[in-house]
């Protein structure tokens, strides 16, 4: 197999907005992974991989994956809050793959949060 | 940090809370003065004189959600545990580059890890950044500039997740593994 050039993208390009005059834009969940130092030593950017790979298997588009700064509290890192749809948004903490094949398969998926790691509402720190 | 990949990620979100709208990373490897180096340049809001000054102490931070600020310091300690050593240099409203050496064989020297992962996570938090990755080794160069890719993808985010897709196949099959 030869390797990916960069005007292979031409034809996702395409693709991608054949489809965006049919969908309305964004996506139905929204994946955030939390950075900062102690999330990025902490393995944010394997739960971030996770997130991609579970993704690509199950290749779904109507989703979008985001990173954000710090959350303050860096001993449940790593963390992710999901969103899905209009529901609120569910913080979720420690997270390694195997949570996140979980939290796919249940909240992405099918819109059904993961409690047991989901951070305790009211735990969370105002920023 | 695990890996170098880590610790660029980390100083290259320093450029993003510093403002950078333009982020170069660039790793060279030059096995004939057994050095590897590691260069973070960003055209955020800078530091001043102070703040270079105390910034690889790490109960040094501006930030005030937490009092210690300890991506540079671990980054330094990275680099001396390899006999190398870390340079800042920044000037207010112009930027700043981190440039780190590492004794290349050294046998603490971390790996450089996971590149295009480093990447992705970059743009999907930021696709409104010029990010421009290069590698050099003795045998082969090669640039990653997101600049061609927003020649290509136009109106379409660069953090689309089909976009992204993409742009992590293509990282993982081009960027060479640098001696690991
Ligand atoms: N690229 C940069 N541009 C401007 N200021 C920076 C940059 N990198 C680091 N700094 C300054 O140095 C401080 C320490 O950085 P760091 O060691 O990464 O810890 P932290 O990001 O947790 O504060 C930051 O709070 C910031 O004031
Ligand atoms: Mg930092």
């Amino acid at each position: 197999m030869t390797k990916l050039k960069i005007e292979d993208l031409d034809k996702i390009a395409e693709d991608v907005r054949r489809k965006m005059t049919i969908r309305e834009g964004g996506g139905k969940v929204k994946i955030t992974v939390h950075m900062g130092t102690c999330g990025i030593a902490a393995g944010a950017r394997t739960v971030m991989s996770a997130f991609l790979n579970e993704i690509d298997i199950h290749n779904i588009k109507d989703v979008i994956i985001t990173t954000s700064g710090c959350a303050g509290l860096c001993s449940k890192e790593p963390m992710a809050t999901v969103e899905y749809g209009e529901q609120a948004p569910v913080k979720y903490i420690e997270l390694n793959e195997t949570k996140v094949k979980k939290i796919f398969d249940d909240h992405v998926l099918k819109g059904k949060f993961v409690q047991e790691y989901a951070l305790a509402i009211g735990s969370e720190r105002i920023q | 940090m695990e890996d170098l990949s880590l610790h660029i990620l980390d100083i290259a979100e320093n450029s993003i809370n510093a403002g950078a709208k333009n982020i170069e990373i660039a790793i060279i490897e030059d096995s004939s003065k057994d050095l590897l180096t590691i260069e973070i340049k960003d055209d955020g809001k800078g530091m001043d004189a102070d703040t270079i000054a105390n910034v690889t102490n790490p109960f040094f931070t501006t930030r005030t959600t937490r009092r210690v600020g300890l991506g540079l310091a671990f980054l330094e300690e990275a680099a001396n545990s390899t006999g190398g050593k870390l340079r800042v240099e920044s000037e207010l409203t112009t930027g700043t580059k981190v440039i780190a050496e590492f004794q290349l064989s050294h046998i603490d020297r971390k790996p450089v890890g996971n590149i295009a992962d480093t990447i992705v996570m970059i743009l999907a938090g930021n696709p409104e950044i010029n990010l421009r990755y290069y590698q050099e080794n003795n045998a082969s160069k090669f640039l990653f500039d997101t600049n061609d890719v927003k020649k290509i993808t136009n109106e379409i985010k660069i953090n689309s997740i089909e976009i992204l897709k993409f742009i992590r196949q293509y990282l993982e099959e081009n960027v060479n593994k640098i001696n690991k």
